[in-house]
């Protein structure tokens, strides 16, 4: 048995069937390796898409994602997927090949410090330069990236221990994995109880923590004991069901009116399994001024780091869920969550006739016909603010996309990992016309391994997100934010796969259907009115209090390169 | 220790990279190390850690809440308010002409200082103490014209019985139980802290 068993059966043993991944020099005895173990790998066609399938593998799976890279540029060019998944505390296990150990510091071939590239961006690594130290550290690796906080390791091989006799010692495959539980004191929970009794306007703000922990029953058992409302993060959509009564939906900068008016001005903030990000605050020193915050969190480092806790309870959101709604309901005011009037955002969709077609529009048309536990997997910018804001997200995990790092090209890779982790749910990818060209190399993949997924290109030709900064920020001046992109039913035609377009909502409605119809990759393009904003916004560093929202709607004037009323 | 520095000491791992994943942190945390010092214990798999860094007290609880989630960092403890013995280290080169030899006698008998080497014109000048103590000692000998200086760094440990130690499941050694030690870490990383 050589290293490179010992490295699939380490994968294996952590009840991981699939790995994501491209071969080279460094990583060639573990590839030979895979040929004699029943391990699944598909072949990508850039390192950071194997990295971005690991991800999306692992969110939708709730286990570890695995990728495989070669030394050099393989890890580099995967160094943006874990950047992603560490800021968006994904277990990814990365395994990189690296020089042989008597080349390591000689500026060989392909030779590059992978483990102080990546290490502001996982959790851990460790390069392997001897067999003895290969197993405990493919160990540590799988347990590192499961316990606690989650998040991406790395483990660097080097080729000759890939390739030699493994050593002989009592590693065993992981199994089932422990999660980092922690008991909540009582003592906290009193203090908890106490905050309770005197709310009368408290919110509940869940996190993707509460995903992470498998509490979504608990959150919903919580929040109607207690009769208070649920914002969530963008990571925290499919915490809580969308359309219960006391779901109020996303929070932050492009969260409904309705939704941070409530947080604006809540007494009583409960926080699980979320880590107060500015683009969920906006300007601190103006964050729910009036509101005394429970913060439960994992890991203990959050707490306190943006906002101050006046109770902490560092446990996971399950265990605090659970002990949580042993305490009495607070009495909350009827007239509680306030209702903004004219604040709905999807009501301007009534006003549109069929000359115009936009991308709310067709994230409506997906949320209708799309199965109940489909799964949604987003890239980043415009289009992705506009799933979070007119898709029903079902409890669950249901959504992918990469928040904290915004990794652009992030959506068709994690796509195909989300595919792969649960082969009878129905996929969507979303993504601009941005990101997909970022990815588009991908589209060989789906062809490869024929993945029943639909690629949804919000085709503006812009760089949406961007563009709208400039309009708004830098009045109008678009500073290389206008793309072109290829034919995309041509791409799609060349890499054997349907390919499908609408350019009004009526054709985009067939289209989606059809795509859903297809088995086997699809890729639709959709061509939306090119200038379209996302609203509600609240300009960066802005309080939660001056929210931007759409031109004509009723509390709202902004027109482009106007500055707008705030609500 | 200046009012301004926070003093970290802590329980590291013993192997290539530690340094340079506790030092990465500190910096990616926008702080500043004013002192540093990295030492084998009397257990040769562990190391310690002694760090200064010019923050104040909310800052050094992040950090050390950052640095406890290193899987290498085993125990960590901010030890400012502490009852500490803190020790620096300092060669100092001079100048040390015929006329200024007795008065430079008198400044190392009054810090317990030793001369360390002696040249026709200069002479080192080894001394150890606590970090103000070593900075009115430069301060002092500055005039006679300083050549050199290393400083160690500070290192220290807290006063009487209990201090920073390995407990009992930290000082197995069979890769499996390092395994579980390391789980268990992990485990607690949620947890504040240590140093118990």
């Amino acid at each position: 048995m050589t290293g490179a068993d010992r490295m699939c059966e380490a994968i294996l043993g952590a009840g991981v069937g699939t790995v994501f991944g491209y071969p080279g020099g460094a990583i060639m005895p573990f590839y030979d390796a895979l040929l004699r173990h029943p391990l699944r790998h598909v072949l990508v066609r850039h390192e950071a898409n194997a990295g971005f399938a690991a991800d999306g593998y692992a969110r939708i799976s709730g286990g570890v994602g695995v990728c495989v890279v070669t030394s050099g540029p393989g890890a580099t060019n995967l160094a943006t997927a874990l950047a992603s998944a560490f800021m968006d505390s994904v277990p990814v296990v990365a395994i990189t090949g690296q020089v042989a150990s008597h080349l390591v510091g000689t500026d060989a071939f392909q030779e590059t410090d992978v483990t102080g590239l990546t290490l502001p961006v996982t959790k851990w690594s460790t390069v392997v330069r001897h067999a003895d130290e290969l197993s405990p550290a493919l160990h540590r690796a799988f347990a590192v990236a499961v316990e606690g906080r989650p998040g991406p390791v790395l483990v660097d091989v080097c080729k000759d221990v890939q390739a030699g006799p493994a050593a002989p010692d009592g590693w065993e495959p992981v199994g089932q994995m422990c999660r980092g539980h922690r008991s909540v004191d009582g003592a906290s929970l009193d203090a908890v109880a106490v905050l309770l009794r005197g709310a009368q306007r408290p919110v509940i703000l869940a996190g993707h923590g509460v995903l992470q922990a498998g509490a979504e029953a608990a959150l919903l058992r919580l929040a109607e004991h207690w009769k208070v409302p649920v914002a969530t993060t963008l990571l925290g959509l499919g915490a809580f069901p969308e359309d219960h009564r006391l779901s109020l939906g996303m929070m932050g900068m492009h969260g409904d009116v309705q939704v941070n008016r409530t947080i604006d001005s809540a007494d009583l903030l409960v926080a699980v399994g979320m880590r107060f990000d500015d683009r969920v605050t906006g300007d601190l020193s103006k964050y729910a001024r009036n509101a005394r915050v429970v913060h439960v969190d994992i890991d203990a480092a959050e707490m306190g780091k943006n906002v101050c806790p006046d109770v902490a309870l560092v446990c996971d959101a399950r265990t605090a869920l659970e002990a949580l709604v042993t305490l009495p309901a607070p009495h909350v005011d009827q007239a509680w969550p306030p209702s903004v009037p004219g604040s709905d955002n999807r009501a301007y969709l009534d006003t549109l006739d069929d000359t115009v077609f936009v991308a709310p529009q067709a994230i409506t048309l997906l949320d209708r016909i799309s199965s109940d536990d489909a799964i949604v997997v987003t890239d980043v910018g415009q289009h992705q603010m506009w799933e979070a804001q007119f898709y029903t997200h079902r409890p669950g995990r249901s959504l992918a996309t990469s928040a904290g790092c915004g990794a652009m090209g992030y959506a068709v890779g994690a796509g195909m990992g989300a595919k792969l982790a649960a082969p009878h749910r129905e996929v969507w990818v979303v993504c601009g016309d941005g990101g997909f060209q970022m990815s588009s190399c991908e589209l060989a993949t789906l062809a490869q391994e024929q993945l029943d997924l639909t690629v949804v290109v919000v085709n503006n030709g812009y760089l949406g997100m961007v563009r709208q900064w400039q309009e708004r920020f830098f009045d109008r001046r678009y500073s290389f934010t206008r793309l072109t992109g290829p034919d995309l039913l041509q791409l799609a035609a060349a890499y054997g796969i349907l390919g499908l377009r609408a350019d009004t909502a009526a054709q985009a409605d067939a289209a989606l259907r059809q795509a859903q119809a297809h088995a086997g990759p699809c890729l639709v393009d959709l061509r939306v009115l090119a200038e379209d904003n996302v609203y509600p916004m609240i300009a960066p560093g802005r309080p939660l209090g001056e929210m931007l929202v759409r031109p004509g709607a009723p509390h709202g004037s902004e027109r482009p390169g106007l500055v707008g009323d705030t609500l | 220790m200046s009012t301004r520095h926070r003093l970290l000491s802590m329980l590291v791992e013993n192997h290539p990279g530690v340094l340079n994943k506790v030092s990465s942190m500190i910096r990616r945390r926008g702080m500043n190390i004013t002192s540093l010092s990295v030492g084998e214990t009397d257990d040769e798999s562990v190391s310690r850690m002694t760090v200064a860094i010019d923050v104040g007290r909310a800052q050094a609880d992040q950090a050390v809440k950052q640095l406890y989630k290193l899987i290498e960092v085993i125990k960590i403890s901010d030890i400012t308010e502490d009852p500490i013995i803190d020790r620096e280290l300092v060669l100092c080169k001079v100048t040390a002409g015929r006329g200024d030899r007795s008065e430079l006698l008198q400044i190392i008998d009054i810090f317990k200082a030793k001369i360390a080497d002696v040249a026709t014109d200069s002479m080192v000048i080894e001394m150890s103490g606590a970090e103000d103590q070593v900075e009115t000692f430069l301060e002092l000998v500055r005039p006679f014209g300083i050549k050199e200086v290393a400083r160690s760094g500070t290192v220290a440990m807290t006063r009487g019985r209990e201090g920073l130690r390995l407990s009992a499941k930290h000082q197995a050694r069979t890769p499996a139980q390092q395994d579980l030690a390391a789980a268990e870490r992990q485990r607690r990383s949620a947890g504040v802290l240590v140093g118990d």
